[in-house]
């Protein structure tokens, strides 16, 4: 079994990452990239929520009606995210008023919902509780590599610590700040998984319409 | 009334739900293949934000905030923490209600829409849009004005992205970019086009 748990923890963080391959989640994610410290703090809410509403979706899955099923992990991963939500509040404030409604977000995050959904109604609450801290991981992967890169190189620092030092500062940098508008995240997150799908060519799509030469007469 | 103006076009254009919040980008990659079916999703989308920004307001006004409750005997207490559960099950509500009238008395309308709504239960966008109004604390009007002109934005940016999406199907794309990478980047070409609407004001 250990085997198991260990590949349904490391499996969604390439191979079958969340954001990358299931297209999942990326609604409240991209936002909350331009700065790393922010992408930290969220991708922990998100592994958090993820894992803990798994397992507690798990441990009721014989108890919950079909019919109703989408109303009742709809409740526990609200109810989830209203502690989290209060925590950020109590201990880090202005993180959380960065993150402004965002963290409520993270309700109707799909890699939440569709982790309820797809394996934790079927599968016993450790494996899901493993599961959904694997996929939140995954998740925390990409949003920490492109708040890397829109830190870094929209602003010169990380974690708010000056790397490059601009040249408004006295510096050498020139700091572009295109990767600090919302337009880049999409920029970065297509280049990276143009870069995940070169790397593991399994993952690429098919063509709907294959371009043919057509030889001349 | 200037104001109620100005705020939609605010909403509908510069700050866009879709390509400048990323909101319900979910469904905006996924359902985004073709221009009807993304006009549908569309217009759904319009219909429920309509109904439940407003609705979400009226909650909050009248039960949760603080010393909203004075007409039941209670000055004190301030429910706001119960805020996010209230709104999503209001969505779901809501959205479940919608699909019932809908199928008992516009079948034709039920028949292109039914299966998008229980999509937009779980769409960032609508709680996105309710969450907005609470931060921004809009009254009653404001908050119709904004329910109606954000959905709308939301299925102009999904409509326009259908129809790129359409013509770049033919075109010759590297195979590790092919689907969703080619998709990110149609989008993030357009919200910088939508950027340019950053200075207009009415």
């Amino acid at each position: 079994m250990a085997q198991t748990y260990k590949s349904q923890l490391v499996d969604p963080l390439i191979d079958n990452n969340p954001i990358t391959l299931q297209v999942l989640g990326i609604c409240s994610a991209l936002a909350v990239t331009s700065s790393l410290q922010v992408a930290l703090v969220m991708s922990i809410a998100v592994t958090l929520v993820t894992g803990f509403s798994s397992m507690f979706i798990s441990m009721l899955r014989n108890q919950i009606p079909g019919s109703i099923r989408i109303i009742v992990q709809m409740v526990i991963i609200a109810s989830l995210v209203i502690v989290v939500d209060q925590l950020l509040k109590a201990y880090a404030y202005e993180i959380s008023k960065t993150l402004s409604v965002f963290v409520g977000l993270i309700i109707t995050n799909c890699i939440v919902m569709g982790r309820a959904e797809a394996f934790a109604m079927k599968n016993p609450p450790v494996q899901s509780f493993i599961d959904g801290i694997g996929n939140g991981l995954g998740y925390g992967l990409i949003l920490m590599t492109v708040g890397v890169i829109r830190e870094l190189l929209g602003s010169g620092s990380l974690f708010g610590i000056t790397i490059l030092p601009t040249v408004n500062n006295g510096g050498w940098y020139v700091p572009n700040g295109l990767l600090l508008l919302p337009p880049s995240a999409f920029f970065v997150i297509g280049l990276l998984i143009w870069a995940v799908r070169t790397w593991k060519p399994k993952q690429q799509e098919d063509r709907e319409y294959k371009i043919q030469t057509v030889e001349a007469h | 009334m200037e104001g109620l103006v100005s705020l939609a076009v605010k909403a509908i254009f510069v700050e866009n739900l879709a390509l400048s919040f990323f909101l319900g980008m979910c469904t905006f990659i996924a359902v985004s293949k073709k221009i009807q079916t993304a006009m549908g999703l569309g217009i759904s989308v319009m219909i429920v934000q309509a109904i439940t920004v407003p609705a979400n307001n009226l909650i909050l006004t009248h039960l949760l905030a603080p010393g909203a409750l004075a007409w039941a005997g209670f000055p004190d207490v301030d429910l706001t923490f119960l805020g996010l559960i209230s709104y999503i099950g209001v969505i779901a509500a809501l959205v479940q209600i919608l699909e019932m009238v809908l199928d008992k008395y516009f079948p034709p309308l039920y028949n292109a829409l039914g299966v998008f709504l229980p999509l937009i239960t779980v769409n960032c966008a609508i709680l996105g849009g309710s969450l907005f109004m609470v931060e921004r604390a809009y009254d009653f009007p404001e908050a119709l004005t904004y329910g109606v002109s954000s959905g709308f934005g939301w299925a102009l940016a999904i409509t326009a992205m259908a129809g790129v999406r359409e013509k770049l199907k033919y075109s010759d794309i590297p195979d590790g970019l092919q689907g969703i990478g080619i998709t990110f980047i149609t989008a993030g070409l357009m919200a910088m086009a939508f950027m340019s609407f950053s200075g207009v004001k009415l």
